[in-house]
């Protein structure tokens, strides 16, 4: 009998060896070694992390390089033999068994690509349960599970779902928006490479809930990994009739399309997603009216991000309630946390809302990877803003984080060490603005040139205090002027950053001082 | 005069846009797969599409211009997407970047013969920064050591 070693086909893992690795075991265990490609589990700085079954059950080990597979075979790994990157067994690791793994339970469990193993492990439960619902008891399900949106706006879903079950249309589109524009966030990209399966399952589960017989999924095109092995999902979806007619003998229909961005982060704003969708340039249209009465082709649409619709089939199958009793408030269910930047222990931490920024940044990440103190850290991507250590007992929720003067967006957390320049980040996030800028509005489009110049001067001391004055002024116009969210909240980091560490935006004097 | 109107000026184009069921919907999956093959798109290339998907070519320049990923001219052999987004700058993404251009002998978004340094936005690699992406691939943890045998590598695949 050989042995089942679980190595990850995550593009994170591949870019450290995972790969090699495998082809590496392979070689040298022949006949002896049955290789499973999974997703990640998210503990990725011990990627590529190996996984040997045993029969007390998995043992990692980590981070395995090519040239230590000859000392694990040494070592006797197929047994779970010791060695000095055997990190035990993988559930007892304590990133890992402190989650509340929701919608990413089989992320790292499962061979990514077999709906046998999905199935298995829950999948489909959700779908058979929502295929013998009624569409208003799928809403009203997925409403009681207090689930809001994740890819930043927080908008809860069942009352989106509503409003587009309520549209007469006979034809409705369902999009689900994997364009992950903001930096430090990586969850819809180890969900879609980890289990592509459960986002097709939460489509079709949104499909029929409001009507619609027709999705697309909108994938950056940085993600080519993902694009492939989504590819791959729907195909195995078809070919086992749980996509296109009568799916899984029943009378529902629904048929999946990939579609691949081009590298424009306002796409992933749902109104420009859909224009982009249209073959269109990525403009960002007023509201009203919302997507939900007329979205893709003016038909009734509903956008959601990737890790809000793979969190539907739990819902489906382990019921709203099981979910809702989860988090904290108004922020129910949890959260894939993207912990990264100069971090000792960076990775996908999914955990119930209420967690605090402490648990995650020093305990979850213990601390900084170049091990220098930790300045701030960014909340919620490039419009997300900066929050300190003094701040770190917030909680993470919607409301306590925007308390806090911050958001969660997509749930992403980068840490910065003491070297960095606060002044440096706050002239790139009006860069970025300035990049990205679909250009429909002057204060986002013009404002981030004048934002970024502004700092500059700032930075060489150029008559700081009006300049100051010049920047505040200009920060309330974008935040009260923008059409939407990238002019409106590019002063976030911004301001947070000045407020933190005001001492930096006073010229070039005191930053010599140092 | 002369008209080229009912001549298909790019065979290769043409094709594509009848895989795409001459779809105008489909506009930027088409613009992917002609420079995929192509390398850039020509002139010829999106007038034979604008052709195609029966739009004008005002329409096909707008989109085109909008998105970063598409080029209207021949580049460098391969390019090195380096991430300057927030999470690498972290880890130092300036400094390898300062370090790529010396190496290289090019400049971030500046063109260049063999090898083309471009920036990258995210690249969902954050925990495992600086991150980089050649040829469909990605790589964590670069540094000046590893960006060196990264080209040297996709150098040698490509002679
Ligand atoms: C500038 C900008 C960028 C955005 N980028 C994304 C993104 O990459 N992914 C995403 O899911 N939502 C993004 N959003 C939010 C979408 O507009 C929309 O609210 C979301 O996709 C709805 O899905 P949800 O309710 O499931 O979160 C962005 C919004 C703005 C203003
Ligand atoms: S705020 Fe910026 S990105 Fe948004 S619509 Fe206006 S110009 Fe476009
Ligand atoms: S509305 Fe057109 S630039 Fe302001
Ligand atoms: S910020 Fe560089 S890969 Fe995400």
């Amino acid at each position: 009998m050989s042995v089942k070693i679980y190595i990850p086909r995550d593009s994170a893992a591949l870019s450290v060896g995972a790969f090699e690795v495998a082809e590496g075991i392979k070689a040298k265990g022949g006949d002896d070694v049955q290789i499973i490609a999974t997703g990640s589990r998210g503990m990725l700085w011990l990627e590529p992390l190996v996984e040997v079954e045993t029969p007390e059950g998995r043992v990692a080990y980590g981070p395995v390089q090519p040239e230590d597979v000859k000392s694990l075979f040494d070592a006797d790994f197929l047994k779970g033999g010791d060695h000095k990157l055997r990190q035990g067994l993988t559930e007892e690791i304590p990133y890992f068994a402190k989650q509340d793994r929701l919608t990413f339970a089989r992320v790292g469990v499962i061979d990514r690509l077999s709906l046998e193993d999905y199935e298995a492990h829950g999948g489909l439960k959700g779908l058979k349960a929502a295929l013998s619902m009624t569409p208003e008891k799928i809403v009203e399900e997925v409403l009681e599970s207090g689930l809001r949106g994740r890819g930043g706006a927080g908008f809860p879903t069942g009352i989106k779902w509503k409003t587009a079950l309520a549209q007469t249309s006979e034809q409705k589109y369902i999009c689900a928006n994997a364009d992950e524009g903001d930096s430090g966030t990586f969850a819809d990209r180890m969900l879609m490479e980890g289990d592509p399966f459960s986002l097709i399952e939460g489509m079709i589960i949104g499909g029929r809930a409001i009507g619609a017989q027709t999705g697309y999924v909108y994938i950056r095109s940085e993600y080519p990994h993902a694009i492939r092995v989504m590819r791959r999902a729907v195909k195995a979806m078809e070919d086992a009739g749980w996509l296109g007619q009568n799916i899984g003998g029943s009378d529902a229909h629904f048929d999946l399309h990939i579609r691949v961005g081009a590298g424009a982060y306002i796409c992933g704003e749902e109104s420009s997603m859909l224009e982009s969708l249209e073959g269109k340039r990525g403009q960002v249209k007023v509201k009203p009216p919302i997507p939900a009465i007329s979205g893709l082709f003016n038909k009734p649409t509903i956008v959601n991000n990737v890790l809000t619709l793979a969190t539907v089939p739990f819902i489906l199958s382990e019921g709203a309630k099981t979910y809702a009793d989860y988090g904290q408030g108004r922020s129910r269910g949890t959260q894939p946390f993207q912990l990264a930047g100069d971090v000792a222990q960076g990775g996908l931490i999914e955990m119930a809302f209420g967690v605090t920024i402490e648990e995650i940044v020093n305990e979850f990440g213990g601390g900084t990877r170049s091990g220098r103190p930790v300045k701030a850290v960014q909340i919620g991507g490039p419009l997300g803003g900066y929050l300190t250590p003094e701040q770190f007992s917030t909680s993470l929720g919607y409301e306590s984080l925007s308390e806090a003067g911050g958001m969660i967006g997509h749930g992403g957390i980068v840490v910065y060490n003491d070297t960095t320049s606060m002044m440096k980040m706050a002239r790139y996030a009006m860069e970025f603005c300035e990049l990205e800028s679909c250009g429909k509005c002057t204060p986002c489009r013009i404002g981030s040139v004048r934002g970024k110049e502004t700092l500059d001067k700032i930075a060489a001391g150029d008559d700081v205090a009006a300049n100051l004055d010049v920047l505040d002024d200009l920060c309330d116009l974008m935040e009260e002027a923008s059409l939407c969210a990238m002019g409106g909240l590019t002063p976030m980091p911004v301001r947070t950053a000045m407020k933190a560490f005001p001492e930096e935006f006073t010229g070039p004097l005191e930053k010599a001082a140092e | 005069m002369v008209t080229l109107l009912n001549t298909v000026e790019d065979k290769f184009a043409r094709e594509i846009c009848r895989d795409h069921g001459d779809k105008s919907d489909e506009l930027l999956e088409i613009l992917h797969a002609v420079q995929h093959e192509k390398g850039h798109l020509s002139d010829g290339a999106l007038r034979t599409i604008a052709q195609a998907l029966n739009i004008s070519r005002a329409e096909i320049h707008g989109v085109v211009s909008f998105y970063h990923d598409y080029k209207r001219e021949a580049g460098a052999q391969f390019t090195l997407h380096i991430c300057r987004a927030e999470a690498c700058q972290a880890v130092g993404a300036d400094e390898l970047i300062t370090e790529a251009e010396t190496l290289f002998d090019v400049k971030l978004d500046g063109g260049g013969e063999d090898v083309a340094l471009a920036a990258a936005y995210c690249l969902g690699n954050c925990a495992l920064g600086p991150a980089v992406l050649v040829n469909e691939k990605l790589y964590g943890r670069v540094d000046k050591a590893k960006i060196k045998a990264i080209a040297a590598q996709h150098m040698a695949q490509n002679s």
